[in-house]
């Protein structure tokens, strides 16, 4: 699989199988995907509802367990780990971005943010500054005492992406984070995380069904019925550099 | 909307940058702020949550403290005039259940080595004849005067000399509607014979509904009808080499039928036998319990609609890490901050309460150790309540994130 210079491999799934639900009423939701996530990429994982986009996104992001397949994490196996051993790898590796933002209500911006640095022992009495500055980096140093409420869509999801970048995890997972956005929202939220990507060499994963998006994308993986069909390199095709890097099991 | 700057870089330039000026809440840890914001949050809620420690806390504490006043008015003649030993008659139920000694125990105490004195005193029932007529059954209690713990105490008129004087008597203020009292003045009959009273006590009331009236040992002899040598406990002191059990031992056995207690043991003999025995106890301990159950049931509810009302919250905090001992911690700092703040409006209540039953005929007594111990049971009350909305917030899935 071809990939960028001065990128790793920093997640790699290999071989998950998901099944759902108990005999007889189960269902095999993923069904042998092989996918890695490099820093400095953002990669964007389409495909129909059902497909199994969601549901690989939480096995990535050490929420749920596969059935079956490997999944190693910052250089961290999940098998065999237990609830709290994942929580665990969730807050030291992962930041989240929700379609539904997740912000908690009852905090103001910068104490979402401070939240997430409270979960990783980043606590200390810079804790504010450093929550402040995320915000700021995402645009938001003028509303870093807003509450929720009294926020756009697009302040909420900038404040969820802070969130998620506070603490350094190295990788991101972002689920539909412009679907609940109008166009230019959504658009400057994809822009941002192309820039997160990049500037500090995180992997970001998004799952979309907006393909307006697709012009951010360093890589677009595409899933149907459990299994990968493609995945691509848009830009690095564009430049002539490599091509689709992967197929369908 | 521009990334300008990666966070590295911006961490670096804000550390050269004068500090913002930051919120004074800023300091508070984050679990305490999640905590308070959830309770502040539904503020129907909260209010409800604190409605019912308050009315816990405040019924546990009145409850608890009409026991402790039960107590200390049960034994508080006892208290008042302690001894090292007390000679009782056999089967002796209380203080106040009184009967007599036969009336050469004395004389076979002073005897006893180790025994430095022995001071007679009569308790025994009584019919006063209130001046207007109608009579009413009271306590008589007789004593030393010249005790170096003399009877009756808190005198507020008149004094313990007058006492000395035949046929006179002291009675608690708080008493004079039940006797037919208007003033010092008056004369009433105690079992036929004129008495006059020499003084009025404040604050020395019994725990049962006869009350208490005090007179000389004499005097007390005399309106009984009792011998001269008849008592109806022996309060003896002993030398302060003796040991007190040997001459327990040596009383016990010289007195064949009589008993012979500790103050302490006195003391839990009459206390029991008033709060246990009769059931008074028993129902002020079922009060203070049921007030327990009201405010457990009602921090459990509220603490419960209000996890359920924050469940995707918790549930967003498990999907960013959080382990299950972090949102415990959130669940039980609600708790514990709902329990300090209920219990600070219900022990100001309390108190208020006590200090307004203070001149009535209910005793309520708080303690420092009754209010530590009430603060600890109403913490404890809240801990446990929390317990519902620890099961349900341990259960989360995370993954319920990723469909709300």
């Amino acid at each position: 699989m071809s990939q960028p210079h001065n990128s790793k491999v920093i997640l790699e799934a290999q071989g998950i199988v998901k099944v759902l639900g108990e005999a007889p009423n189960q269902a095999k939701v993923l069904k042998g995907i092989d996918l890695q996530l490099h820093t400095g990429e953002l990669t964007l994982l389409m495909g129909p509802s059902g497909s199994g986009k969601t549901t690989l996104l939480s096995i990535l992001g050490c929420i749920l367990s596969p059935s079956e397949g490997r999944l190693t994490l910052a250089g961290h196996s999940t098998q065999n780990v237990g609830p709290e051993g994942l929580a665990d790898l969730r807050r030291r590796h992962v930041g989240f971005i929700f379609q539904g933002y997740n912000l908690v209500p009852t905090l103001t911006a910068v104490e979402n943010v401070m939240l997430a640095l409270d979960l990783r022992d980043q606590n200390g009495p810079d804790a504010y500054d450093n929550a402040a500055t995320a915000l700021e980096a995402v645009g938001l140093g003028h509303r870093i005492e807003a509450m929720p409420s009294k926020m756009s869509g697009g302040e909420k999801q900038r404040v969820a992406i802070a969130r998620a970048l506070a603490g350094s995890p190295s990788v991101i997972l972002a689920d539909e984070p412009t679907a609940a956005l109008d166009g230019t929202n959504g658009m400057a939220v994809m822009e941002l995380l192309a820039r997160v990507a990049k500037d500090t060499q995180r992997a970001v994963l998004a799952v979309t069904h907006d393909h307006r998006t697709l012009q951010y994308a360093d890589r677009i993986v595409t899933i149907d019925d459990g299994l990968i069909l493609k995945s691509e390199r848009p830009k690095l095709e564009t430049e002539g550099v490599a091509k689709t890097d992967a197929t369908a099991h | 909307m521009e990334l300008t700057l990666t966070n590295t870089a911006l961490i670096a330039e804000r550390a050269a940058a004068p500090k913002r000026t930051r919120p004074a809440r800023r300091n508070i840890p984050m679990v305490v702020k999640l905590a308070y914001r959830n309770l502040f949050h539904d503020r129907l809620s909260f209010a409800v949550t604190i409605v019912g420690i308050v009315f816990s806390v405040v019924l546990v504490a009145i409850q608890s403290g009409i026991y402790l006043g039960s107590e200390k008015k049960i034994s508080a003649i006892i208290d008042k005039a302690p001894a090292d030993l007390w000679i009782v008659p056999l089967g002796t139920k209380s203080y106040d259940d009184p009967s007599f000694l036969a009336g050469r125990e004395r004389h076979m105490a002073i005897s006893t080595s180790g025994v430095q004195s022995v001071e007679d005193m009569v308790v025994s029932f009584a019919r006063w004849r209130k001046p207007q007529g109608g009579s009413q059954t009271v306590l008589l209690v007789g004593s030393d005067l010249q005790s170096d713990r003399p009877l009756p105490w808190n005198i507020a008129e008149g004094s313990s000399d007058g006492m000395t004087a035949a046929d006179t008597v002291a009675i608690d203020k708080s008493y004079y509607p039940d006797l037919g009292i208007n003033t010092m003045a008056d004369h009433a009959e105690i079992n036929g014979v004129t008495v006059e009273i020499a003084a009025t006590t404040k604050r020395i009331r019994s725990f049962t509904t006869l009350p208490f009236v005090f007179t000389s040992i004499e005097n007390a002899r005399r309106l009984t009808g009792a011998q001269q040598n008849q008592a109806s406990y022996e309060r003896v002191l002993l030398t302060p080499e003796a040991n007190l059990e040997d001459v327990r031992s040596e009383l016990a056995i010289r007195l064949p039928d009589t008993e012979v207690l500790t103050q302490a043991e006195f003391v839990t003999r009459s206390q029991s036998y008033w709060l246990f025995q009769t059931g008074a106890g028993a129902a002020l301990i079922a009060g203070a319990v049921l007030g327990l159950i009201v405010g457990i049931v009602i921090v459990a509810q509220t603490l419960y609609s209000s996890t359920k009302d924050h469940i995707n919250e918790f549930a967003t905090l498990r999907a960013l890490g959080a382990g299950r001992g972090y949102i415990v911690k959130v669940i039980l700092m609600q708790a514990v901050l709902s329990g300090l703040i209920g219990y600070s409006l219900g022990i100001i209540l309390a108190l208020g309460v006590i200090t307004a039953a203070q001149d009535t005929k209910l005793t309520v007594i708080m303690t420092p150790h009754l209010a530590a111990a009430l603060f600890a049971i109403t913490i404890g009350m809240c801990v446990f309540a929390a317990i519902s909305a620890i099961v349900k917030v341990v259960r989360i899935d995370p993954a319920v994130v990723f469909s709300r």
